[in-house]
């Protein structure tokens, strides 16, 4: 009876498994382009992760509404991680072969980013990490799967150091000057030290480190540590709850807040809205992400999906910075679909290896960008096999207590500083991995 | 029906002492294992590999691990999230540092550094009983959490805190594809628990099962606590030890602190109460509703919505998993507080009375 029993459960078990696995495959003849979404609307980030996600689906969307890729449609499912990286990857286990195959990843959460560079390669799937992930990434050559696109880290940290240097009236000033980096206790927030340990050596300013553990809403010794030792600006690399206690807690201990200077992640509307007056002065860096809401994509957006009841969150977030992000993230997904498509024919339906194609050949100049509806929202990109991240413009913007106001200078990182790091930290990956890093004999294949 | 054991006569102490005295008892195991060597890698996709049943099975083991020292030796333990990491970590640098080292090889030292790791934070158990050990064993949580993150030597100084492996193999074995690293952490499962079950049913086994249920008394018989509460500390941070490097080896192959967390130690303690104290199947029991469960009404609900016509949002489908999962652990504790693996016992009571109950 027991093994009869078992032998029967476990067989049917076998049979509806391995049916739910299966029965989404049928439907990938029809000509479609899947796009998993891994988001996260619970748990300690929902804040900054669902509106990330509602501007990701809403773009796919609006590319649906105006029949889809040259013709191909866009399907998506979302997949919810929670910000943990065991279910991120499970996630992304689950969708990888759903509806013919996963176009692209974007986790939208470094430590997933880590875990799935080791799967990404095999299951020749791209990842889409604009603004986070791995720094040394945008090498190209070692990492082939990986599109660090419009930033890293390790620009961050370098624009950093220049606005800083730039409001002390120079870089010779920031010589015997104390930089503290406030960081989420996790790989992104650990991302940008190399860097910063880097230019201090060369400025001769000291970086002090002060981690914040996860989720981030006790940082009451962190504050203190600040108070004693007074440092010349504090540099915020915080996500989720973390951004608005930081603020909160140095409004407690009077720090100004126009000496802190906080990464992309840390410089959107959930961070600041709730301390209002006490963040005034607070600055952050952009990732070409301005909010805009009187700009071409918003008003199409509004239009063509949120006037018809397809918009997948609130209508008052459309335009919002970390809206904007999501939106910019699938519009480069896609894109690189369409450049993929310009070579291996239009209106066909993509495979993994072909986006990344399309997506190390992406070149998208301010006229196409205008023309999407991006004008004054992003400049222009271009990719090549050995460099995955295209350009990194970062502007910086200031909250004045009840809106964000972007200054008009761009910064860019030095590339002169961050080209050395990037080919060491790629090297030794490619070297404890045993990877060949490709030639650019390779790269034209 | 079938599941009867008359006729069956044992005619040395060796049968009556074997593992399985009853005959479909060892039909079924052997059932099972079949299944799961052979029928599982032919039927299964790559999905359930990765995502269910290897993650399944490297908890099975912790949770194993959990069992000998919460289970048989009644020492409460929230510190099993840390040996996984010491295990990962010790592991990462015996494979790293030592040019050639066997994959075998590293996985057994991590364990083996957890043991030793294990005992040390068993000394306090000499000392204090219960909740108050628990609260002792989080001190290691919170220590190695602040280890990995802060000593840049033992994540071999990675500018992030993250360390990957890759290229695993075991004499020519590539562990690269999913059915590989199934049958990897299968094999090594199969081996831990026919040790577990061996070592609860000796002396060793014994002993643990006197100082849990009187430690008082088990020292008037005769049994040294000192010896016996830190070998099951040994044994059991070995097990987690051993599953934390095939979390991070095999399932994950990239990780950092955070993938073992205090989170994972509750998880762990949950999988052992929920499953059944003291009992092998239970810590399989355990491990089968914290890792499946969660992930099945994951899946479920949006077939169910679609099913139904009702819109549920990929937000709601996680607050209602974590909802109907909250409220199958109370149902689970006041139907069964012995947990799972109880009502699988008292199942099979009443197979063998069966149809004829008395």
């Amino acid at each position: 009876m027991n093994l009869r029993k078992l032998a029967l459960t476990a067989s049917l078990s076998a049979v509806v498994l391995s049916s739910l696995a299966t029965a989404p495959a049928v439907a990938a003849a029809a000509k479609e382009q899947f796009f998993p979404a891994l988001v996260y609307r619970t748990g300690a980030y929902a804040p900054n992760g669902t509106p990330w996600a509602n501007g990701y689906l809403d773009y796919l969307k609006l590319v649906n509404t105006k029949g889809g890729i040259n013709g191909v449609k866009i399907v998506f499912e979302e997949c919810e991680t929670g910000y943990a990286t065991d279910r991120g990857v499970e996630c992304y286990e689950r969708l990888k072969g759903k509806h013919g195959g996963a176009t692209v990843f974007q986790p939208l959460s470094t430590g997933i980013t880590f875990a799935l560079t080791e799967k990404a390669p095999k299951d020749k799937i791209p990842l889409i990490t604009s603004g986070y992930g791995r720094s040394e990434s945008s090498n190209g050559a070692v990492f082939t799967w990986n599109f660090p696109l419009l930033g890293t880290y390790w620009v961050g940290a370098d624009v950093a150091i220049q606005y800083i240097a730039k409001q002390m009236g120079g870089v010779d000033k920031l010589k015997g000057k104390k930089i503290a980096l406030v960081y989420h206790d996790s790989p992104y927030g650990k991302e940008p030290i190399a860097v910063l340990e880097e230019l201090a050596k060369k400025h001769g300013f000291e970086v002090q480190l002060l981690p914040v553990a996860h989720p981030g809403v006790e940082q009451k010794a962190t504050w203190l540590q600040i108070r004693q030792s007074r440092p010349d600006y504090v540099l915020l690399w915080g996500w989720g709850v973390m951004n608005s206690t930081s603020l909160r807690e140095a409004q407690a201990t009077g720090y100004p807040r126009d000496k802190m200077l906080g990464v992309w992640w840390s410089g959107a509307d959930p961070d600041v809205k709730d301390v209002g007056e006490g963040a005034k002065g607070y600055s952050a860096m952009t990732l070409q992400d301005a909010a805009d809401s009187n700009s071409k994509i918003v008003k199409d957006l509004l239009a063509a999906v949120h006037a018809k009841g397809d918009g997948t969150g609130p209508k008052d977030e459309v335009g919002s910075i970390l809206y904007m992000r999501g939106l910019i993230s699938a519009m480069l997904g896609v894109e690189g679909v369409r450049k993929a498509q310009e070579r291996y024919g239009k209106g066909k339906v993509m495979t993994g290896e072909q986006v990344r194609w399309g997506l190390e050949n992406l070149n998208l100049d301010q006229a196409t960008l205008d023309a999407m509806g991006f004008a004054g929202i992003m400049r222009p990109v271009q990719t090549s096999c050995l460099d995955h991240m295209g350009s990194a413009w970062v502007q910086i913007r200031t909250w004045n207590g009840k809106k964000w106001e972007t200054a008009p200078d761009w910064f860019q990182a030095d590339d002169k500083t961050l080209r050395p790091m990037v080919m060491l930290a790629s090297g030794k990956y490619a070297e404890d991995k045993k990877l060949k890093p490709r030639t650019p004999e390779e790269c034209k294949m | 029906m079938l599941y009867r054991e008359n006729g069956q006569f044992k005619t040395s102490y060796a049968a009556d002492q074997q593992i399985f005295p009853i005959a479909q008892d060892r039909w079924a195991i052997v059932g099972i294992l079949i299944l799961a060597f052979v029928a599982v890698p032919l039927l299964v996709d790559e999905y359930l590999f990765r995502a269910i049943l290897i993650p399944f099975l490297i908890l099975s083991l912790a949770a194993l691990g959990v069992n000998i020292l919460v289970g048989y030796c009644g020492q409460i333990t929230l510190g099993a999230g840390a040996f996984m990491a010491v295990g990962a970590y010790a592991a990462f640098n015996f494979h790293v540092r030592i040019e050639g080292m066997p994959l075998l090889v590293s996985l057994l030292l991590g364990g083996l550094t957890t043991a030793v790791v294990g005992i040390f934070f068993g000394i306090p158990s000499l000392r204090v009983r219960g909740l108050y050990l628990a609260v002792a064993t989080l001190a290691a949580q919170f220590f190695t959490d602040w280890v990995f993150l802060r000593i840049p030597w033992f994540t071999d100084n990675s500018s992030s805190g993250s360390v990957s492996v890759s290229n695993l193999q075991v004499m020519g074995w590539q562990i690269n594809n999913p059915v590989s690293k199934y049958l990897f952490c299968l094999a090594f499962l199969t081996v831990f628990a026919l040790l577990a079950k061996n070592m609860t049913r000796s002396a060793i086994g014994r002993q643990w099962m006197a100082i849990r249920d009187m430690d008082v008394a088990a020292e008037v018989i005769g049994i040294r606590p000192l010896f016996a509460k830190l070998s099951a500390f040994a044994v059991s941070s070995f097990f987690i030890g051993t599953a934390g490097a095939l979390w991070g080896f095999v399932h994950l192959a990239s990780w950092e602190p955070a993938a073992f967390s205090v989170d994972r130690s509750f998880q762990l303690l949950f999988m052992v109460i929920i499953g059944g104290l003291g009992s092998i199947m239970g810590s399989f029991f355990g491990a089968a509703f914290i890792v499946i469960l969660p992930i099945a009404l994951n899946q479920l609900l949006p077939i169910i919505s679609d099913l139904t016509g009702i819109e549920i949002s990929t937000a709601g489908v996680s607050h209602a998993e974590l909802i109907i999962f909250g409220g199958l652990i109370i149902f689970f504790l006041i139907k069964e507080p012995h947990g799972i693996a109880r009502l699988w016992s008292t199942g099979k009571e009443k197979l063998r009375l069966w149809p004829f109950p008395h």
